[in-house]
């Protein structure tokens, strides 16, 4: 058969479908042990679990953000952890209306022979690492594929792998009651224009889809998380109806109707950046039969993450932040954003990191 | 770049959006000489081109009929010939915002080493043959694949070359100006149910997509004209409705939102069965980013055809079946559609057995 209907097919739809609920997104708070130190030394603060707990409560328990949000990614340490009064933070979500999910892939390696192309490693034991992670409460999860814009890239053998892994992923978690996001990041890397990253992502998505449809994923229990189509990160910005109108073009043309929603990454975007993107997006008078939301990181931590710096004292002022984005970020999956959020300090920076690693 | 944006760019746009317009619908009347002279001696008419000429004049001037009509596809002998008063049948469809298409392929051949599967023929010259047709006013065309269902059918290796060649296709009538109907008919005969055909359609659907982008082909200037999904010609009749699910589900599984029609061929089925499936997959209340409606050939003319018999006093009444076919079909596109404009002749089965187009 074309798809590979799971026991799991009805929840994973329902799933899915819940998390493109207009109003909401997902909050990706799934930085790896590594990842999540870089975050934490840029603030001064120690890298050990009680930090990394402390950070994922003060984003989890702001008062009225998770009202905002219908899934949040963990990281696995993440998981299992607890609020400081003994709460798993998984029952805060829920309570919260919130989906858990959670990150699966275990990085990135660099395909031999190329020009430092990339595929993601993690497909070894996932059915069971998968099935533990939803009796654990979990149910979604991401896997992250990257591609990068050059002379000769992304090569046809870099497209290929990514869209297989990310195929092959998506298969094993429909079987273990998982939604699959599936994220094919393409970079801002680089000096090319908005018309070439709209060319490069329109190619790498027709291959995702054609993978998936090979695999047999049932695209109604799917999400996508792609980048948004902007120019390169050394050319000249344009206006966001710009990346709007090349965005919305690109999915169009590639992404079927069956797949409920699109949740962007934010790549280094700056919060208020996204924020204005996804606003423009959704504002735009075209056929959309998926709904457009965030899944975003960094654009929704950063200014949060200034505000805390570790200190227990700043922890109200911290949960403001993310109350502000959370808010900002619901209002431009209805395009009714009007760029009047109380911006934190930090929000209008730029997170771009070149060559950022993961 | 993506996808190929020539100087046709904005025609190719508008027209295949036209063509798309709800209420209406493409009339195939595209029949090579060979076809066509199997409809005449089914109603004991001598097939020379007289006939032939008379025939679609019959179609092309029903009173009213052409309201219903957003297109025509025309064989390429029909393309330069005119009414009996010497007006050219070009001029008659557009004089009634009729866009004229043309079947561009030249039928299937056998691919050696299959068991009776097809790839279609028609590349030599099909650059030059489009720019002729776009200049004696053709604005679409059409290229029929085949593929057929069967315990190791479609092969792998006709499905790409099927998709191959509607992407090759596609992309050299958008160089000429003319809006490519891709068509990969998944054929109806077998004992199958109606999941295989759809896991089928929806395998050959994202191999033509994938294939279509792989040709810089522009989505927003082409229409799709698939089979609906049914059990096979051997398996039990299924409701409208479930034809309708399964149909909607496997194009939205596959047919990306830029494609702005999808024109659904009849394969065997009779007018009435055709009508009735066109309307239930409009009925059914799921988000749908292209129009659904009908290019049709024998599943609009079969009462037409027997009503006239070839006989030059039939021809106001033949004129009244047919206009009775394209409204039915046009209330389908809108849901609309309430029965009961079946003759008898409207519900007999069209089905051939390995149909030689």
């Amino acid at each position: 058969m074309s798809c590979f209907v799971s026991k799991y097919a009805d929840e994973l739809a329902k799933n899915a479908a819940y998390i493109g609920t207009p109003g909401k997104g997902i909050l990706a708070a799934d930085e790896s042990t590594g990842t999540i130190g870089k975050r934490l030394s840029s603030i001064n603060v120690e890298n050990v679990e009680e930090n990394r707990r402390a950070l994922r409560e003060l984003l989890f328990t702001t008062p009225g953000a998770l009202q905002y949000l219908s899934g949040v990614i963990l990281f696995e340490e993440t998981l299992y952890q607890k609020t400081a009064s003994g709460k798993p933070f998984v029952d805060v979500l829920k309570e919260g209306g919130v989906l858990p999910g959670i990150k699966v892939d275990k990085g990135t390696v660099e395909l031999n022979g190329t020009n430092g192309e990339t595929f993601t490693q993690g497909l070894d034991g996932l059915a069971q690492r998968c099935q533990k992670y939803y009796e654990a409460g979990a149910r979604f999860a991401k896997w992250r594929a990257v591609l990068k814009i050059g002379p000769n890239e992304p090569s046809e053998l870099a497209i290929l792998e990514n869209a297989n892994g990310l195929a092959m992923y998506a298969a094993i978690c429909q079987q273990c009651g998982l939604v699959p996001i599936v994220e094919p990041e393409i970079l801002v890397d680089g000096p090319h224009d908005i018309k070439k990253c709209a060319e490069v992502t329109e190619r790498v998505l027709a291959a995702c889809y054609k993978a998936l449809n090979d695999h047999h994923v049932m695209l109604e229990g799917t999400l996508l998380k792609p980048n948004m189509v902007t120019p390169g990160s050394d050319s000249p910005k344009v206006a966001p109806e710009v990346i709007a109108e090349y965005t919305v073009r690109a999915l169009q043309r590639t992404v079927p109707a069956a797949v409920p929603a699109i949740v962007f990454l934010s790549g280094g975007q700056s919060e208020e950046e996204a924020t204005i993107n996804l606003n423009a997006m959704n504002k735009l008078q075209t056929k959309k039969p998926w709904s457009l939301s965030f899944s975003f990181g960094r654009a929704l931590q950063q200014s949060t993450l200034k505000a805390w710096a570790g200190k227990e004292e700043n922890w109200k002022k911290a949960q403001d932040a993310l109350f502000v984005r959370c808010k900002a970020n619901s209002e431009a999956t209805l395009g009714t954003y009007k760029g009047d959020a109380k911006l934190g300090e930090g929000a209008g920076e730029s997170l771009h990191v070149k060559d950022y690693k993961y | 770049m993506s996808a190929f944006v020539g100087k046709y760019a904005e025609e190719l746009i508008k027209n295949a959006k036209y063509i798309a317009t709800p209420g209406k619908g493409i009339l195939a009347a595209d029949e090579s000489t060979g076809t066509i002279g199997k409809r005449l001696s089914s109603i004991s008419v001598e097939n020379i081109e007289s006939n032939r000429q008379a025939l679609r004049e019959l179609l092309f001037t029903s009173p009213n009929a052409l309201t219903y009509l957003s297109g025509v596809i025309l064989f390429e002998e029909t393309l330069y010939q005119k009414t009996s008063d010497g007006k050219p049948f070009v001029e008659v469809l557009e004089e009634n915002n009729v866009i004229p298409g043309i079947k561009v392929d030249k039928g299937t051949v056998e691919i050696a080493g299959t068991n009776g599967e097809t790839t279609t023929q028609g590349f030599d010259s099909l650059g030059a043959r489009c720019q002729q047709y776009y200049k004696a006013g053709a604005r679409f065309a059409k290229w029929r694949a085949v593929l057929k269902i069967g315990p190791n059918e479609p092969s792998e290796l006709s499905i790409q070359q099927n998709a191959q060649g509607l992407a090759r296709y596609a992309i050299i009538c958008q160089e000429n100006g003319l809006v490519p109907i891709v068509e990969p008919e998944v054929l109806t005969d077998g004992s199958h149910d109606i999941q295989k055909c759809a896991a089928v359609t929806e395998t050959v659907l994202a191999a033509v997509y994938k294939a279509l982008n792989e040709h810089h082909v522009l989505l927003e200037g082409t229409l799709l004209k698939p089979n609906m999904v049914t059990p096979g010609s051997d398996s039990p009749k299924v409701a409208a409705e479930v034809i309708a699910q399964y149909t909607v589900t496997a194009l939205r599984r596959t047919v990306p939102p830029a494609v702005p029609g999808i024109v659904f061929l009849s394969g065997g089925q009779s007018e009435e069965e055709a009508t009735l499936n066109l309307d239930a997959m409009n009925k059914v209340e799921v988000l749908k980013p292209w129009t659904l409606s009908f290019s049709f050939g024998r599943a609009l003319q079969q009462s037409t055809l027997k009503t006239w018999a070839g006989k030059k006093e039939n021809v106001p009444k033949a004129q009244e079946a047919f206009l009775s076919r394209c409204k039915a079909n046009s209330e389908a596109t809108l849901g609309k559609y309430s029965g009961g404009s079946a003759g008898g002749l409207a519900s007999e089965s069209l089905f051939v057995k390995g149909y030689k187009y």
